[in-house]
């Protein structure tokens, strides 16, 4: 992808190279509005039944591993995992839209419609999954036969070595960004992190959503018994889906720290402009 | 919260809720997109599972300690009071439309029939699900007495529960309603099929979500357009609320 070397003689102009393909550009912004609309919608789906239980079955009067409630009376809201309970009065369980006091797990500002509607929550998390499941179908083929998982996205040899994994940890911890021709690609921690979203998370994501299923489970049983039963499907699919999460916030802490006009940009028009190497 | 938490939020609220992106999906085509979605889920599910495939069963071990009664708990008219003091004796089962045989069918009638017990699993809409045993008619056979015209589509479910003053109905097609496990119940858990499940008939249709699985159920019809039932859209979540018609997923 790096075409143009960087000019040692040419050290204060600006190198811009092609860094990101048409294909992960068009991809990577079909899945925001893809990511964006499942999460939220995900969060209405959630708050029609906010309890989260591992096995075949779990409903009101078995134990969730996992609840959003609220005191009896409405006015505190809590999450409670196990038998830790935490308070999230004005977030969770129990806050208010327009002065109203509502019980429902995720705040309206959350949730896709920003009402309460399982119906339309449904109807768009499931416009959200075909596009996330045809375009990452589509791109993951692409991405194969054009060499971008094996050239760009696997780690090379001696990057997983845990001095080089070590290094790279000290260098995000302190801000350290690669510059000059090595910025151009994927550091180790980078690629490990694309790698993990683009072959555990999201195939996780498809699998359990489709192991929730009745109509795919009576066909593909397999799901369920290899996520353990139906609501042990749901818990991983939440669970899947908060770790994207956690994904997106570092994602675009990244962005942030490394140059954000320069890595929209490339992610946009595909161009990258090389931070000069340092001293030089 | 302090005030310029809250503007803050609201500001976020504006930006992230997407008060601009939900206008978006709101708007016709894309609405209309993700409507016709249900049909496009329902033809991609059906390529990929076999149309008799079954549900899973599990062992009477397996099933909830206490199984959640939604939805209607009881079909609170004087009528249904009546039937359920004579312990349904009088209860009848209509089937009637696109039919060659129109039938009206005592509860005993249908106990005389082959019966089919099967312990499944309920998934509700919401999210929970519920394991039980339930016994019953399969629904074929009451169909092939009736004998259902070639020109029927769907299998509509008349019911005794009222949401105020509208009656409870929900429909099926013809593949989930020849389904081998979809029967109407009337035996749940080896004792008869409580009041708040149901009773006297409650429908078993075991791939699809559990508003599908019609209560109180009195009426049966054939038909080739749903049109014509409630406010046309299929079922009564389906009219009141715009819940799919296809609940495979």
């Amino acid at each position: 992808m790096n075409e143009t070397p960087p000019d040692a003689g040419a050290a204060s102009a600006p190198v811009l190279v092609r860094r990101h393909r048409l294909s992960t550009r068009a991809w990577h912004w079909l899945n925001v509005v893809a990511v964006f609309t499942l999460l939220m919608s995900g969060l209405t789906i959630f708050n029609a039944h906010p309890r989260l239980y591992w096995g075949q079955y779990g409903a009101n009067f078995d134990r969730p591993w996992l609840k959003i409630d609220a005191s009896r009376d409405g006015s505190r809201g809590y999450v409670q995992v196990g038998s830790l309970r935490m308070e999230t009065t004005g977030v969770l369980g129990a806050w208010e839209k327009d002065g109203r006091l509502s019980n429902r797990a995720f705040p309206h500002w959350m949730t896709l419609p920003s009402h309460y509607s399982l119906s339309e929550g449904r109807k768009y998390h499931f416009l959200g999954a075909w596009l996330l499941a045809i375009a990452g179908v589509l791109y993951l083929l692409w991405s194969l036969l054009n060499r971008h998982v094996m050239r760009d996205l696997l780690p090379r040899r001696g990057e997983l070595a845990p001095a080089h994994l070590w290094q790279d940890v000290k260098d995000h911890a302190r801000l350290r960004f690669p510059r000059g021709e090595a910025a151009a690609r994927y550091n180790v921690l980078q690629k490990l992190a694309y790698v993990s979203v683009l072959f555990v998370i999201l195939p996780v994501m498809v699998l359990t959503g489709l192991g929730m299923s009745p109509t795919m489970n009576a066909g593909w049983g397999g799901i369920l018994d290899l996520f353990g039963g139906r609501q042990s499907a749901r818990s991983v699919h939440f669970i899947a889906a908060m770790a994207l999460v956690v994904f997106i916030v570092v994602h675009l802490l990244m962005v942030v720290l490394a140059g954000p006009v320069n890595e929209v940009r490339s992610m946009i028009t595909g161009r990258f402009r090389l931070p000069p190497e340092k001293g030089r | 919260m302090t005030f310029s938490r809250r503007r803050m939020i609201a500001g976020m609220s504006a930006g992230l809720t997407l008060g601009g992106c939900q206008k978006i999906l709101e708007a016709g085509p894309v609405d209309a997109l993700a409507t016709s979605l249900d049909t496009f889920t329902m033809r991609a599910q059906r390529l990929v599972v076999p149309r008799t495939a079954l549900a899973r069963e599990y062992s009477l071990a397996e099933r909830s300690p206490i199984f959640r009664a939604n939805g209607s708990r009881t079909a609170d008219t004087p009528e249904y009071r009546r039937h359920l003091a004579e312990n349904f004796a009088n209860w009848r089962l209509t089937v009637t439309g696109l039919v060659g045989n129109p039938l009206s069918l005592p509860l005993s009638r249908l106990r005389q029939m082959p019966a089919r017990t099967q312990v499944t699993r309920h998934d509700c809409v919401e999210g929970w699900s519920a394991i039980g045993q339930w016994t019953g008619t399969p629904l074929k056979l009451i169909l092939d007495l009736a004998r259902v015209a070639g020109t029927a589509r769907y299998i509509v479910f008349e019911c005794a529960d009222l949401f105020g003053t509208t009656p409870y109905y929900e429909s099926i097609d013809l593949i989930e309603a020849y389904h081998p496990q979809t029967i109407l119940a009337w035996r749940m858990n080896g004792e008869p099929l409580p009041e708040r499940h149901g009773a006297p008939l409650r429908l078993r249709v075991e791939r699809q979500l559990g508003y599908k699985h019609a209560k109180f159920v009195r009426g049966i019809v054939a038909t080739d357009d749903l049109g014509r039932f409630g406010a046309g859209k299929g079922g009564f979540w389906e009219d009141r609320a715009g819940y799919q018609w296809w609940a495979g997923i």
